[in-house]
């Protein structure tokens, strides 16, 4: 047990530092976005849920299991379609001669 | 570990890698797409893989089966619908809800390995001081977050709600739930007692967030937002899984990040903003122009300001809360536009500006204002001596130069350099208070110009003046 837990603080802990050296970087311009982005990756619980779900075996596991589902689902889906619809707003000033407005959106869509 | 696990860890360290690398690259709006895809990519590889762990291990019942599958179709189309529905300026209350289920799909998930494992052969002491962190962590931001949602929506007052006695309720809750968490600790896996630590976690997130008033949401939702991502890692103890770890630890910071940022540009302490009873909320009193505090102000007309921005050769505009209140967005763009065509034009956006952090940036971006037309405030600040006007949309305190002296509530405060323009035009209802309470020196200024309106009607009077000037 001390080893595995030794290396879920690592993991911890060091995702936290590269967090916080990838996310200062980050410009106000985008915080709303990165917001709702952060938001859609901390909906990976779905993973937990999809856990909880294979290990029920009583009413009281399958209430459960069926809510997280529900809830992480919702957290994830609804989070990343959300941060896409935003970012896709996101556009630079038409070039003057290379591109329109409309051939940048279509290379976005690559 | 036989070849199937080994698969399955490696898929979910790609997708941990891969949300590093997505949030690497939000850092320009040129490539942010591209990384909300890569994430979306990682985050669908680390379900695969956990769904081939779970058909390996065959544990799995057929109810299980169908309980997964009712419960997360139902939640995809629920979040589908509510994400491309909600309206640009209804973005926060969204976010807000979606980080409300995150947390508490957490706090369940600790709550699932919890009761099966109750009354069997006992609960590791790791497993249980992570599952009730999770039982408090979890619920906390769960109704947290629906009450800030509420809040933005106006389903809840989003004056800030005290109540005689609040405090005694709070510390009660507290009480009951750090009681009940120390019996559980010590070594009883009793789920009733699980349940009230639940049920106490949830009331005390409620009395935390109703006394915050509508204008400390942005650091709200941000601090929720953190204590999500610190639920999500913490569920990832429970279950032994670390891509739960890594993806709630890099929330978890970024939450963190955005809370200190957000306190910083409002000029207020996270405690401070924790302990509530600040700020207005949306619709302060609607005074006339006559309430100024006696000092003389200059009030001028939709003419007048077309006529200034119609022969300026450099404009800034500085969009505040009034204008996303307004929805005056699209205006604000066509504006812009408009003078575009004779002047240079940008938009300089405090980091408060909008109802969360970075949101006034959407709201224009939905306009259509190119991203390399809205300026951060260190980047505007030295282009306003040589800016001809400053246009102030239904921006208050972020623009009062009384912040660059000491001993009044927004001293310290971050600030637009507007009264450094050469002339100044303020969209404003009213003569009201901005959330800090006090009168705007940049009002007072002599070059400044009032002209009372709502900032929608008001911008596009001006944007008739301007186009009836200069004929396009």
């Amino acid at each position: 047990m001390t080893t595995g837990l030794m290396s879920y603080i690592y993991m911890f802990v060091l995702a936290i530092l590269v967090g916080y050296e990838v996310i200062t970087k980050v410009p106000s311009t985008l915080h709303t976005p990165l917001m709702s982005a952060s938001n859609a990756i901390h909906g990976i619980v779905i993973i937990g849920a999809i856990i909880t779900a294979s290990q029920a075996q009583t009413t009281a596991g399958y209430v459960l299991a069926f809510v997280a589902a529900f809830f992480a689902a919702m957290n994830v889906v609804g989070g990343y379609s959300l941060t896409d619809r935003m970012l896709q707003m996101f556009r630079k000033r038409p070039g003057p001669a290379d591109h329109d407005a409309g051939s940048g959106h279509l290379e976005e869509k690559s | 570990m036989n070849a199937v696990s080994i698969a399955v860890a490696l898929a979910y360290l790609l997708a941990a890698a891969g949300f590093v690398v997505a949030l690497h690259l939000m850092n320009s709006p040129a490539t942010a797409r591209r990384g909300s895809r890569l994430s979306w990519l990682g985050m669908i590889v680390a379900v695969a893989a956990a769904l081939v762990s779970v058909i390996h291990d065959a544990t799995i019942t057929t109810t299980g089966w169908v309980v997964l599958i009712a419960g997360a179709g139902g939640g995809a189309a629920a979040g589908l619908i509510m994400a491309r529905r909600v309206k640009m300026t209804d973005v926060p209350q969204v976010v807000s809800i979606f980080n409300a289920v995150g947390g508490g799909a957490a706090a369940l998930v600790a709550a699932g390995g919890f009761v099966r494992l109750a009354g069997g052969d006992g609960i590791s002491t790791r497993v249980m001081i992570a599952t009730v962190l999770d039982v408090i962590i979890g619920p906390v931001t769960f109704s947290g977050s629906l009450i800030a949602a509420g809040k933005l929506q106006g389903w809840v007052s989003s004056a800030p709600v005290v109540f005689r006695g609040a405090r005694l309720v709070t510390a009660a809750l507290a009480v009951i739930g750090v009681g009940a968490s120390c019996y559980l600790l010590a070594g009883h896996d009793s789920i009733p007692v699980l349940i009230l630590v639940a049920c106490a976690a949830l009331g005390f997130g409620v009395t935390l967030a109703m006394p915050i008033g509508g204008a400390d949401m942005p650091v709200v939702v941000a601090l929720l937002n953190s204590f999500t991502g610190i639920a999500v890692a913490i569920a990832g103890f429970v279950i032994g899984n670390g891509a739960l770890i890594i993806g709630g630890a890099l929330v978890g910071a970024s939450g963190g990040i955005l809370t200190v940022l957000m306190a910083k540009a409002m000029n207020r302490s996270i405690l401070g903003v924790m302990m509530g009873g600040f700020g207005t909320g949306d619709s302060g009193p609607a005074a006339g122009p006559a309430a100024g505090a006696g000092a003389s102000i200059r009030s001028i007309s939709a003419e007048d300001a077309a006529i200034q921005l119609a022969y300026a050769s450099k404009v800034v505009i500085v969009p505040g809360y009034g204008l996303a209140a307004a929805q005056a967005q699209h205006e604000a763009a066509e504006l812009a536009a408009v003078l575009a065509d004779h002047a240079r034009v940008f938009f300089a956006i405090h980091p408060v500006a909008g109802r969360m952090p970075g949101h006034m940036n959407v709201l224009l971006a939905e306009a259509n204002v190119p991203y390399e037309d809205l300026k951060e405030m260190d980047a505007a600040n030295p282009e306003f001596p040589t800016a001809d006007v400053a246009l102030v949309v239904g921006a208050n305190d972020v623009t009062n130069p009384a912040a660059r002296r000491p001993g009044n509530p927004v001293s310290g405060m971050p600030i637009l350099n507007v009264d450094q323009a050469r002339s100044v035009i303020v969209i404003k209802r009213s003569m009201g208070h901005g959330y800090a309470g006090m009168d705007n020196e940049l009002y007072t200024d002599p070059k400044t110009g009032m002209f009372f309106s709502d900032a929608k009607a008001g911008l596009a009077q001006i944007i008739a003046g301007v186009k009836a000037l200069v004929p396009s």
